[in-house]
């Protein structure tokens, strides 16, 4: 479960003074379901998931996530979460198998719960080829399959996902959305970004439209259709962000 | 304070950190293979320079002295040097290398010595040129043993005693121990080396362990993680200072290694005769005193290049942070070099120069318990505030994730 009460997140730029990219978000998104958050580039999707996923503290509102307010427990919130994004690189020098291992050790996993995991999840996302190979000798596809079994050791019930298939071709784009969907089928809590309608569209349960820091509509694809008396989600969405 | 989640990230950073070429060449490779090329290679150049320096028959120009044949006559007849025509050019000669010296002989020299007056023979040299001061050195003699000659011949015709040339003799007996005599002149350069090496050695993997991670990316996927900030940074902390300690313990021993194997070949090439100012002898004691001196600064080094590359967005930002400090690190260091510079209670407290100057004092075999314990003390304090620096960086947004 995700629940976001009114976050807010303030930056100094050294230009711009004090800068508000997210201001006074709140949502909610239950086990067995999809969220996603539509914007535009610097809409504030990523901070908005960055506060959820403890990276960043919320300078003020809270959420709680897995049962923690991220304010005040972000370690546990963090052991209880998946967070996967274009910007969370691989160790190139380590091969697949330690790049799992080393998540699993430093999410508390013991030696042999490990292994059992590590074989499970490598079985799963059919890694067993490329176990031993340097992340930095493998194919888009294969890093991507890497960053799913890093997010997946821990077993987390949440899982964060942004733009997670940002410059990633058809099929690498094709794994992720059919990792995501699994994700829901398992009944874990799914939050996601993007700017794509299509995957919106194609994966979402819910959806919120984001843009300059606010949460400005949300609700099912059928809701906002039916309020907006718009079909097509890209004039959906531009009407949304223009009024 | 998990020490389990710190040796796991540790553990992972060395892992990491030794599979990257460019962190073996900075702490394995350089120490253990450069500086004995650069010791041995260094050495052996100079030795042949200087050999063929020696080697060579210097052309030296007469001036003067038509008036005394036989001087003139013996100068000729000398092996080790070769007499070329006198030129009134002997200045830029000297100065452009055609000739090494000159030697002008006053008028009426072998009169004034036949009536045993004094008179002048001026040697010209190019001062601080090797084979020039060679050139000069060969005339000097010749003209110090003809001083003598003159001398004895005077006083044979007199019917005194030789010894009223030298009416006593000096002898200079050296009281210091072995490691003084060598301590005092190569003591200084060792800590040097080793405070220099701590630096160098966790330059590279400070700056790849936090500003290339940034570049890299990976720094948000280790922010997921539910270990703490505090624990990830001393994780990090630990494998630079690693680093930092290999690169000069194994730098202190290919120096010893090739240090021993220059003074052999030295011998052998010079046959036997070396300088005792050369012979250093180092005791374990003061091996293990400067281990525990140099260690806190080991620390203090690593926690700050740590602090300076974790603010850095990129390698290159880090790099240019980083440069600067190099040179502040180096001043003090050399300043322990300088003689006159003394180890005193006001200087035990600056830090990297308290350490180059205890340094110094150990090897020379000279332990200076209450200072010692007081470098120690403030290296550690500088130490402590340089790790809690990096911590509290660490744990910054703005810092993290500067744009």
């Amino acid at each position: 479960m995700i629940e976001a009460r009114h976050l807010v997140k303030r930056f100094r730029d050294k230009k711009r003074g004090s800068v508000c990219a997210v201001d006074g978000v709140s949502f909610s998104c239950r086990p067995g379901e999809i969220y996603g958050l539509l914007g535009a580039n610097g809409a504030g999707k990523t901070t908005t998931l960055r506060m959820l996923a403890t990276i960043l503290a919320p300078s003020e509102g809270t959420a709680i996530v897995a049962g923690y307010d991220v304010a005040k427990d972000p370690q546990m919130v963090r052991s209880r979460v998946g967070f996967l994004s274009t910007a969370t690189a691989l160790y190139g020098r380590l091969s697949a198998q330690e790049m799992v291992e080393y998540f699993g050790r430093l999410h508390g996993l013991d030696e042999s719960k490990l292994r059992r995991r590590i074989d499970e999840i490598f079985a799963r996302l059919e890694m067993n080829d490329f176990r031993d190979r340097r992340c930095d000798k493998l194919s888009t596809g294969m890093k991507q399959k890497v960053s799913i079994a890093r997010t997946l050791v821990h077993n987390p019930s949440v899982m964060i996902f942004d733009e997670p298939t940002v410059g990633l071709d058809v099929m690498a784009a094709r794994t992720i959305a059919g990792f995501i969907r699994e994700c829901r089928d398992h009944g874990k809590t799914v939050v996601f970004s993007t700017h794509v309608m299509s995957e919106v569209e194609k994966l979402c349960d819910h959806i919120g439209i984001i843009h300059d820091g606010k949460l400005l509509a949300e609700g099912t694809l059928p809701d906002l259709r039916a309020r907006f008396g718009i079909h097509d989600l890209e004039d959906l969405f531009v009407k949304v962000v223009e009024s | 304070m998990s020490l389990r989640n710190i040796g796991i990230v540790y553990r992972k950073e060395l892992i990491d950190s030794l599979r990257d070429r460019r962190t073996v060449v900075s702490m394995i490779v350089v120490p253990l293979l450069v500086m004995p090329l650069l010791t041995i290679g260094m050495g052996i150049l100079s030795l042949t320079l200087v050999g063929l320096a020696m080697r060579e028959i210097p052309k030296v120009m007469i001036l003067g002295g038509e008036d005394s044949p036989h001087v003139r006559e013996e100068l000729q007849q000398l092996k080790d040097v070769r007499i070329v025509p006198a030129n009134s050019d002997f200045v830029e000669e000297i100065s452009n290398k055609q000739i090494r010296a000159a030697v002008e002989i006053p008028v009426g020299f072998e009169a004034k010595l036949a009536a045993g007056e004094s008179s002048t023979v001026r040697i010209y040299l190019y001062q601080g040129e090797l084979r020039s001061g060679f050139g000069a050195d060969r005339l000097q003699r010749f003209f110090r043993e003809l001083r003598d000659r003159t001398v004895r011949e005077h006083l044979e015709a007199r019917q005194l005693p030789e010894s009223l040339m030298r009416p006593f003799d000096i002898v200079e007996k050296n009281v210091a121990p072995p490691e003084k005599v060598g301590g005092a002149i190569l003591g200084g350069l060792v800590p040097y080396f080793v405070i220099l090496l701590c630096l160098t050695g966790a330059m590279y993997p400070a700056m790849d362990l936090t500003a290339g991670e940034k570049e890299r990316g990976t720094i948000e996927t280790i922010l997921c993680s539910p270990v703490s900030r505090t624990h990830l940074v001393l994780g990090k902390f630990l494998m630079v200072l690693t680093a930092s300690i290999a690169t000069a313990v194994l730098a202190i021993a290919s120096m010893a290694v090739s240090f021993g194997a220059g003074k052999k070949m030295l011998f052998g090439l010079t046959h036997g005769a070396v300088d005792t100012s050369l012979q250093i002898t180092i005791t374990g004691k003061a091996v293990v005193s400067i281990f525990f001196v140099v260690l806190p600064l080991a620390v203090f080094f690593s926690a700050a290049l740590l602090a300076l590359s974790l603010f850095a967005k990129s390698f290159k930002e880090a790099q240019s942070y980083i440069s600067p400090l190099m040179i502040t690190v180096v001043l003090p260091a050399v300043a322990a070099l300088l003689p006159g510079v003394e180890l005193s209670p006001a200087l035990a407290l600056v830090p990297v120069l308290n350490t180059s100057l205890v340094s110094k004092e150990i090897i020379t075999g000279t332990f200076h318990w209450g200072l010692i314990a007081l470098i120690f003390l403030s290296s550690s304090v500088y130490a402590g505030v340089a790790i809690a620096v990096a911590v509290k960086l660490f744990q910054r947004e703005d810092v993290l994730f500067r744009t």
